[in-house]
């Protein structure tokens, strides 16, 4: 039985439903793999793989003896596996095509996330810039210095 | 079976006392086959005075970015150092952080690494275990 005095009730949830949808609105999910957190996760937080493309985790995992300027050397096997997952878990593995694929051209393989366009249209005027060399945050790689639960997916806390 | 047994008792009162006694060092028997691995190629007893040195001088010869093991580590073992992405690093004394040196596989792992970026070539024997003997002493 549908009375019509309900509907302001409605409309308040469905309201509500939007406002806390659009608010959860950073969240990836968490790395769910020992190896990957560890060996990722050494220098910098290990970022979520739904974070860049396919090729890019392809482009990445491939060139490592020059990872932004650093050596590092993981066996075959461990190479292997790390770039599966990566791949597996990418922002254009699934088949809508995730938040990070906004804006990348086919032809664009970003290496730095902090070089995506949805990256840089949510930090964009926000963060002013001295605050980015801070002792604290040191480089856009240090993600959790401002998100506290980057490592968990949730980005939300902005 | 005695040593075996003695390794149970000792990693129960690691796992017991590792986390509340924060300034006496804890034995570990991983850590001591460690730094007992690199005394046989070592041609001196390793020293915590030499260790402390290695950790604080600036060799050269290494990149730029990282003149020390203190570029990364932090000036003091008792404390947490950053990486230059920013990752915080835990304490490398072994009374703050008590897994630290316990997986042979990953002392190898760093030390070629960092060694390389600070000095632009491996560590010795020696001075990885004076470095180990260092960071045990605190
Ligand atoms: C570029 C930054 C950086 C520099 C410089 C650096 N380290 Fe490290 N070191 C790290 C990181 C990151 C780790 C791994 C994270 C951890 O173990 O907490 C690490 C880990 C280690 C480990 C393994 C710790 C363990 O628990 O097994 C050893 C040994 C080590 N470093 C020795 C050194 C020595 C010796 C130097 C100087 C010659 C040095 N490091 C310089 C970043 C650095």
């Amino acid at each position: 039985m549908f009375h019509i005095y309900k509907l302001p009730i409605l409309a308040a949830a469905l309201f509500l439903l939007a406002t806390s949808v659009s608010v959860a609105d950073e969240r990836y999910s968490p790395i769910k793999d020992e190896l990957v957190s560890k060996e990722c996760g050494a220098c910098h937080m290990a970022f979520q793989p739904e974070m860049l493309p396919k090729r890019s985790w392809k482009k990445i995992v491939g060139n490592l003896s020059d990872h932004f300027g650093e050596v590092v050397s993981l066996d075959a096997m461990t190479k292997e596996h790390i770039a599966s997952y990566l791949q597996d878990n990418a922002a254009d593995s699934g088949w809508w095509g995730g938040k990070f694929m906004r804006g990348i051209k086919n032809h664009m393989t970003p290496l730095r996330i902090t070089e995506t366009p949805h990256w840089i249209r949510e930090h964009k005027g926000e963060v002013p810039s001295q605050l980015w060399s801070s002792p604290k945050v040191k480089s856009k790689a240090n993600c959790i210095a401002c998100h506290r639960r980057a490592n968990r997916g949730d980005y939300d806390d902005d | 079976m005695k040593t075996l047994h003695r390794t149970i008792v000792i990693a129960t009162a690691a796992i017991l006392f590792g986390g509340a006694s924060s300034s006496i060092a804890v034995a570990n028997p991983a850590r001591d086959d460690i730094i007992k691995s690199f005394a046989t190629q070592a041609e001196m007893p390793f020293s915590a005075e030499r260790g402390k040195a290695l950790f604080e001088a600036k060799p050269g010869g290494g990149k730029p970015e990282t003149p020390s093991c203190t570029t990364c580590h932090g000036t003091s073992p008792l404390k947490a150092g950053q990486t230059r992405a920013g990752k915080l690093i835990e304490p490398m004394a072994v009374s703050k952080t008590s897994g630290r040196f316990t997986e042979l596989k990953k002392v190898r792992k760093w030390f070629r690494r960092n060694c390389k970026s600070v000095m632009g070539r491996e560590c010795t024997p020696q001075e990885k275990g004076d470095f180990l003997t260092y960071m045990s002493s605190k």
